[in-house]
């Protein structure tokens, strides 16, 4: 051990309670830190498996249709898709990061409900899928942080007309009681309730879907719903699905217009008979940190072989994650400011008293030959110290009551989920973010003392030897 | 006995050791909105090798001119030389190693750092000037058996007693082999048999060393043993004498 550390160390063994007191606040600092920071880490980490099992990392769209497309998703179809998934999937360099890359189709329309004793319709907006590359893209779980329940899909491949709506359109269209569904109160409604922009078409849905439809019998005891939209050429088009269940979203207006169905429906009811398109094509990566190196390289193969396609990625899509990291983020950095400040003024105050006290030793060192300059580093290292000794002390607590609460089986409902999640505090898998803390606490102590540490250093030899 | 201006060696012989050199050296402080004068233009050489005694009154201005010859302030006006060194051609960093190589200073209330061994007292200085572990070590235990401390090496000063504790100050001082020594009332806070003991040792570690003491102090003790002793009053120096031979 250095003499310099010897001394700090002793010196702070020596003032034991007052740098218990000052170490404590250091380590509290850490725990407020690394505890929030363990918990925030795992709401994103939490949020981007959620996204990313919906909607993956990446998706590739016609140019424009992410920003303006959405009010008609038919007229920016990518053709020959299945082409292109082809090329994505065997380029040697990002074809091996992908683990599912599957079609999708968006479109808006009237969804109605003639079959039994409530009659009623609502717009919708609907999302066409394979069910068995969903259902592969639903086990993506990177970092352990998944919900863990999922409830089953209820859509297969070979149910070419089986899908799910939001619970909230499932209410409106009446279908809470022949779904069963639990949480799906559903008030008393007029006999023919019409609601939404659909209202109009109510009677046109119902007198196209008895001319042009199958039998409702073939799906068994599954209710069945018509879906109406506008084809790509502008024709109205109408399919019939059959409701396999009710899907919460998480949020409402989402879950008033949510239908997911097979993507042949979708595709069928978008472009009728003609060359069926697929206005995106999702992709879901192996890792999270490819996407960045997998987006750039799609867009070197579109430019290449000018597709007119566009590539985004979930962030994107879910404004509503990065709201929630910069929310989240924001309030770390104020309780680390609060923590530093705290640690700041408790340091200062600390190794105030020290030089004080020491005064007459400073003079007496001074006088055996120390320069300012070892004064100075005499008593930075004292802070500095209690510093790194209070944040090592910290991060073990942390460490320890992550484990404790990781343990405890604890849920709760995150800000857009409908299920519970368990609540977890990330904290041993963020050895970087540990660091950072215990750097950030360990610096900031070590600055403190410097205010002191300079006034040490300044005083001259005689007036310190005078010092009582 | 009329006040004099300069106290300075008449021999070239002398001049030649001189060790102290200061020539018409005032120091004032500022005390609220009066100006203080500590110290009045004083002249004098102290020779080297020699156990020289400042005696005066409190408030003379001794521990002053100590504070001067120790490199540890600086005059208001005139001229330190030591050890052949002026003074105030250093920066601060290079009068520190002045210091550190040079000067030894004992002090009245022992001031160890309390948070080291006798050991590690002692041992201090002889870090300060860089000297190799295996050389520290060695100088270190012979310096702590010189002055009868072998026994107490690992002890801390709060486990000393006052005598033991400037038995280590004094070993402190000498450790580096300075040129000049410095105590001020080394003897105030001891017993007089402790105190006795104190100046023996000095006395013997001096004619061994052959180092400059240099000594403030009202000690009458004290004063037998010096070799030469210069009064100060009010801040002016009023007598030289030797002392006698040993």
């Amino acid at each position: 051990m250095t003499p310099l550390l010897k001394i700090a160390y002793r010196n702070m063994r020596r003032n034991l309670r007052r740098s218990l007191m000052t170490g404590s606040a250091v380590a509290a600092g850490a725990m407020a830190m690394l505890l929030f920071g363990g918990f925030a880490s795992y709401i994103f980490a939490g949020l981007e498996t959620n996204s990313v099992e919906r909607i993956g990392h990446l998706t590739v769209f016609r140019q424009g249709y992410f920003l303006i497309g959405a009010g008609n998703p038919a007229a920016y179809g990518i053709d020959r898709y299945r082409e292109v998934m082809q090329m994505i999937s065997t380029d040697p360099v990002v074809g091996p990061m992908i683990g599912v890359v599957t079609p999708t189709q968006s479109l808006v329309g009237i969804a109605g409900n003639f079959s039994g004793e409530v009659e009623a319709s609502k717009t919708f907006l609907g999302t066409g899928l394979i069910p068995s590359d969903r259902e592969r893209m639903r086990r993506w779980d990177e970092y352990g942080a998944s919900a863990g329940y999922k409830p089953d899909l209820r859509m297969t491949d070979s149910e070419a007309s089986r899908g799910l709506i939001g619970i909230g359109l499932a209410r409106v269209l009446g279908l809470c009681v022949p779904l069963g569904l639990t949480g799906c109160s559903q008030p008393a409604a007029p006999k023919t309730a019409v609601t939404g922009s659909g209202g109009a078409a109510a009677d046109e849905i119902a007198a196209l879907a008895l001319h042009d439809l199958p039998d409702p019998g073939a799906a068994g005891r599954m209710p069945q719903i018509d879906l109406l939209a506008a084809t790509a050429n502008g024709a109205p088009n109408v399919v019939r699905m059959t409701v396999a269940g009710g899907e919460a979203q998480g949020v409402k207006e989402l879950d008033d217009n949510y239908i997911a169905m097979p993507l042949g429906l979708a595709q069928q009811l978008v472009y009728g008979r003609g060359e069926h398109k697929a206005t995106g094509i999702v992709i879901q990566l192996r890792r999270s940190e490819d996407m960045q190196k997998a987006r750039a390289r799609l867009l070197q193969l579109f430019a290449r072989d000018n597709l007119d396609l566009d590539v985004r990625d979930f962030a994107e899509q879910t404004p509503f994650y990065g709201q929630v990291v910069r929310m989240f983020s924001s309030i770390f950095l104020f309780i680390a400011l609060v923590m530093g400040v705290i640690v700041l003024f408790a340091v200062i105050n600390t190794m105030t008293m020290n030089v004080m006290e020491r005064t007459n030793e400073i003079g007496t060192i001074r006088a055996m030959g120390v320069r300012r300059a070892g004064i100075r580093a005499q008593f930075t290292i004292e802070g500095a110290l209690i510093g790194a000794i209070g944040a090592t002390v910290g991060a073990a607590l942390a460490l320890g009551i992550a484990v404790l609460v990781n343990q405890a089986g604890l849920t709760w409902i995150p800000p857009g989920n409908a299920t519970e999640v368990p609540l977890r505090l990330d904290v041993a898998g963020r050895p970087l973010l540990v660091l950072a803390a215990w750097l950030g606490l360990a610096a900031v102590a070590t600055m403190a003392a410097l205010l002191p540490a300079n006034r040490a250093a300044r005083l001259p030899v005689v007036d310190a030897l005078r010092h009582v | 006995m009329a006040a004099r201006e300069s106290f300075e060696p008449s021999s070239p012989a002398a001049a030649a050791a001189v060790v102290v050199r200061l020539r018409q050296v005032a120091k004032t402080y500022r005390s609220g909105a009066v100006d203080v004068a500590a110290l009045k233009s004083i002249s004098l050489d102290i020779a080297a090798h020699r156990f020289s005694v400042l005696i005066g009154a409190s408030g003379s201005g001794k521990t002053t001119l100590l504070n001067l010859i120790g490199c540890i302030d600086i005059p208001s006006a005139g001229s330190v030389q030591v050890c052949g060194q002026d003074i105030a051609a250093l920066d601060d960093d290079a009068v520190s190693d002045f210091r550190a190589r040079n000067i030894g200073f004992i002090f009245q209330n022992f001031s160890l750092v309390p948070v080291l061994s006798a050991y590690e007292n002692v041992e201090y200085p002889l870090l300060l000037v860089g000297m190799a572990e295996a050389d520290r070590r060695q100088r270190t235990l012979a310096m702590l058996e010189a002055v009868g401390l072998s026994g107490q090496a690992r002890q801390r000063p709060n486990e000393l007693s006052g005598g033991q504790r400037q038995r280590v100050a004094i070993a402190r001082a000498l450790v580096k082999g300075p040129q000049i020594v410095l105590a001020d009332e080394p003897t105030a806070n001891l017993d007089s048999a402790t105190g006795a003991s104190i100046i023996e040792l000095m006395r013997k570690v001096q004619a061994q060393s052959r180092t400059t003491f240099i000594f403030a102090t009202h000690d009458p003790q004290l004063m037998s043993h010096a070799d030469e002793t210069f009064s100060i009053r009010d801040g002016e120096l009023i007598e030289r004498r030797a002392g006698e031979p040993r």
